[in-house]
């Protein structure tokens, strides 16, 4: 019976034609894997890193020895979060004679260098242009001073975030999830849809008796199919590899996503409509992807430009995709919640107008 | 079975073009009967392919009446399409299926007809029935696309320059893939611009140039039409300058002469009358005879002598002429570079 159906028929063509392009599979869900395994990696929470300190060889130099050797010890023994003195890095103290010490500071090698002239007197010198040098400066100084007896006359505590919610992984994979249904609604529709047509296939389909309704239902079917892969795998390397809770129901991160990923079918069927070289369609693609790219806070918050853009950045599919994700995965938000539906609405509203003209538009041949 | 599988009535196809309207077909009148394989020739951009897409309903005429197997395609165009098959010129195919998955697809559009095997054997693909398309060969992808438009088992198949660009092994090979359906007693409408293949295959053809058609029988008729038998090709050496035609039309059983691009060619009734005579006078005009060949007329010189007619009228209107179209445009070109 299936066998007959032309739907399911056109549904596993189009699943076939994928799964047979193993470079296909890699750029589709692999990719943004790596993207994700790769930024997280490189922004991911540190212990601070050690400061770089010159000190120049002569009396007085090996007070200032001392008393740095005495800090990083201090900092190995403690839980490096939580030293009473706040999360002060430790210093990596290097020794040279003093105009060898000069020269590396003047050729950059060196971020600051201490001149001792006398047992409790020295200068530091750097160059407070370079922020790596100004926070040396502080640093040693603390720990020079504090060493020479200095008391703190105020009590302080430092309190250090760095919840798993709040760190930039967990920003970005609801970032990348939206940023897949955008590629893949214009990618595998749009893209698709147009070397249909360059090869001549779409002719040769409507010259046959097959339904125009299963043609387009087999195209969308095909399209949820290969988001199922998509997001689970985002979902698991962010849970599984970097922690990131799921505060919302996983019901309602699927439903923003089809959606979402109907609108973006829809914008790519609008550009396939008429297009029929790949030049064209790859220049209406990024026409269409770089203003999202961009704006819609993807890498960083949208909220960071100017108000005067933020109807237009708020108006735009991604914008909303990504938004409404984070609010579900990040902070719990449930489908009643006026932005989710807000989402939910321009997401929907995206995908009937595309629709409703792309068919209007569509050329067969 | 009353009604013809096609009937056309002053057809024509009007597109906007740069310089005014371009009428692609310009009051085309047709009637194809069922069971014969009918042939539209002629050059590239002549107006068959308008023609034929407007027949298969994939293009709209600007006025004119079609008739499909009794049926127009504005009442009904799911049951026209559900009893033709179309193959179209140059079709790319997904490379990454196979033979028997890409008709199992197309099979699925039709509620009747033959099945994914019986469709592989008729245009002998059984070897490479689970072979990508992407291994398949020039030929053979060409064979798949006939095979996808005979997948719905229909009573008209079209096909678009199906032979355009294949080898002559391949060719022949589908020469018989046609041949065989059109003993089955299937309507065969094909377009092409290789007289040979018109003459092998057709029935009837019809000559179609600047979207009208300017003559239409059976190849047999037309080539009657030019009165001779035999064509005698030649050229000539010493001085430049051109030959009489009307001195070699004048010739002993000679009943035209025409220049060519590289020399002359007559079409005689008794080739050993005419040889001697022409030998004769190239002798009184002191100019050798640097080639000499015969062969029969074929439907090619049919369409060189219609076509050359009518280009003498309008010698500078090459805008149709491109690529493939190169052998005929020459033609055109020493035709009226001797007229």
């Amino acid at each position: 019976m299936l066998r007959n159906s032309p739907f399911f028929q056109l549904y596993l063509a189009r699943l076939r034609e994928f799964y047979r392009q193993p470079a296909r599979i890699f750029w589709v869900y692999g990719f943004p894997l790596l993207l994700a395994v790769v930024l997280g990696f490189a922004f991911r929470s540190r212990p601070p890193a050690p400061v770089q300190v010159d000190l120049a060889d002569g009396p007085g130099a090996e007070a200032v020895q001392r008393a740095v050797e005495a800090h990083n010890a201090r900092l190995a023994q403690s839980d490096s979060r939580a030293t009473p003195d706040g999360p002060l890095p430790p210093i990596d103290l290097s020794v040279h004679p003093q105009a060898e010490a000069l020269r590396r500071l003047k050729t950059g090698r060196a971020t600051l260098a201490i001149l001792p002239e006398g047992p409790e007197s020295w200068t530091y010198r750097y160059d407070p242009t370079r922020p790596e040098a100004t926070v040396a400066r502080q640093t040693i100084d603390n720990v020079l001073q504090e060493a020479a007896g200095r008391v703190n006359p105020a009590t302080t505590r430092d309190e250090l975030v760095t919840e798993p919610g709040s760190r930039y992984i967990d920003f970005l994979i609801p970032g990348l999830i939206g940023l897949n249904a955008m590629g893949g609604g214009l990618w595998g529709v749009g893209f698709f849809l147009v070397n249909l047509r360059i090869a001549k296939l779409l002719k040769c389909y409507v010259a046959t008796p097959m339904p125009r309704r299963d043609f387009l239902g087999a195209i969308l079917a095909s399209r949820l199919t290969f988001l199922a892969p998509d997001l689970g795998g985002l979902l698991l390397l962010g849970v599984l590899g970097f922690g990131m809770p799921i505060h919302g129901s996983l019901g309602l991160v699927v439903l923003l996503d089809v959606v979402g990923s109907l609108a973006f079918a829809g914008i790519g069927l609008l550009i396939a409509s008429r297009t029929a070289t790949t030049e064209t369609v790859s220049g209406l693609m990024n026409l269409v992807m770089m203003p999202m790219w961009l704006l819609s806070g993807v890498f960083f918050s949208s909220e960071r430009f100017p108000a005067a853009m933020q109807p237009l950045i708020q108006a735009l599919p991604l914008t909303q995709l990504v938004g409404a994700l984070r609010l579900v995965i990040l902070e719990g938000a449930g489908i009643a919640q006026t932005e989710i539906l807000m989402a939910l609405a321009i997401l929907a509203a995206w995908a009937v107008g595309t629709f409703w003209l792309a068919l209007r538009l569509f050329k067969w041949s | 079975m009353t009604a013809p599988a096609i009937r056309v009535k002053d057809l024509r196809k009007r597109y906007p073009g740069r310089d005014g309207p371009v009428h692609a077909v310009n009051g085309i009148d047709l009637e194809i009967r069922r069971g014969e394989c009918f042939g539209l020739l002629g050059p590239n951009g002549a107006g068959k392919t308008t023609t034929v897409e407007i027949l298969e309903g994939l293009n709209r005429p600007t006025s004119g009446e079609v008739e499909v197997l009794g049926r127009r395609w504005e009442d009904d165009p799911t049951a026209i399409r559900e009893r033709i098959g179309v193959t179209l010129q140059e079709t790319r195919f997904s490379d990454k299926e196979t033979v028997r998955e890409l008709l199992t697809v197309f099979r699925s559009f039709y509620g009747q007809g033959i099945t994914v095997d019986e469709a592989i054997k008729r245009v002998s693909l059984e070897s490479k029935a689970n072979a990508l398309i992407e291994q398949l060969s020039g030929g053979q992808q060409q064979r798949l696309a006939v095979a996808v438009g005979l997948i719905g088992d229909p009573e008209i198949l079209f096909l678009d320059e199906p032979t355009t660009g294949l080898d002559p092994q391949s060719r022949r090979q589908l020469w018989d893939v046609i041949l065989d359906l059109r003993e089955r007693g299937r309507t065969i409408v094909l377009t092409t611009h290789y007289m040979d293949e018109a003459q092998r295959l057709c029935d009837r053809v019809a000559v179609i140039d600047y979207g009208k058609i300017i003559a239409m029988g059976s190849p047999a008729e037309l080539i009657a039409r030019l009165g001779g038998d035999h064509v005698i090709e030649f050229a000539v050496g010493g001085v430049d300058a051109p030959l009489d035609l009307e001195v070699l039309a004048g010739l002993d059983s000679v009943l035209s002469a025409r220049a060519d691009a590289d020399g002359y060619s007559l079409t005689a009734g008794e080739p050993h009358r005419a040889i001697p005579a022409l030998l004769g006078a190239l002798e009184d005009m002191g100019r050798p005879l640097l080639r000499l060949t015969t062969r029969h007329v074929s439907l090619e010189d049919v369409f060189v002598s219609l076509t050359g007619r009518h280009l003498r009228e309008d010698a500078d209107d090459d805008g149709n002429a491109n690529g493939r179209g190169g052998r005929w445009r020459r033609r055109r070109r020493s035709r009226s570079a001797a007229g």
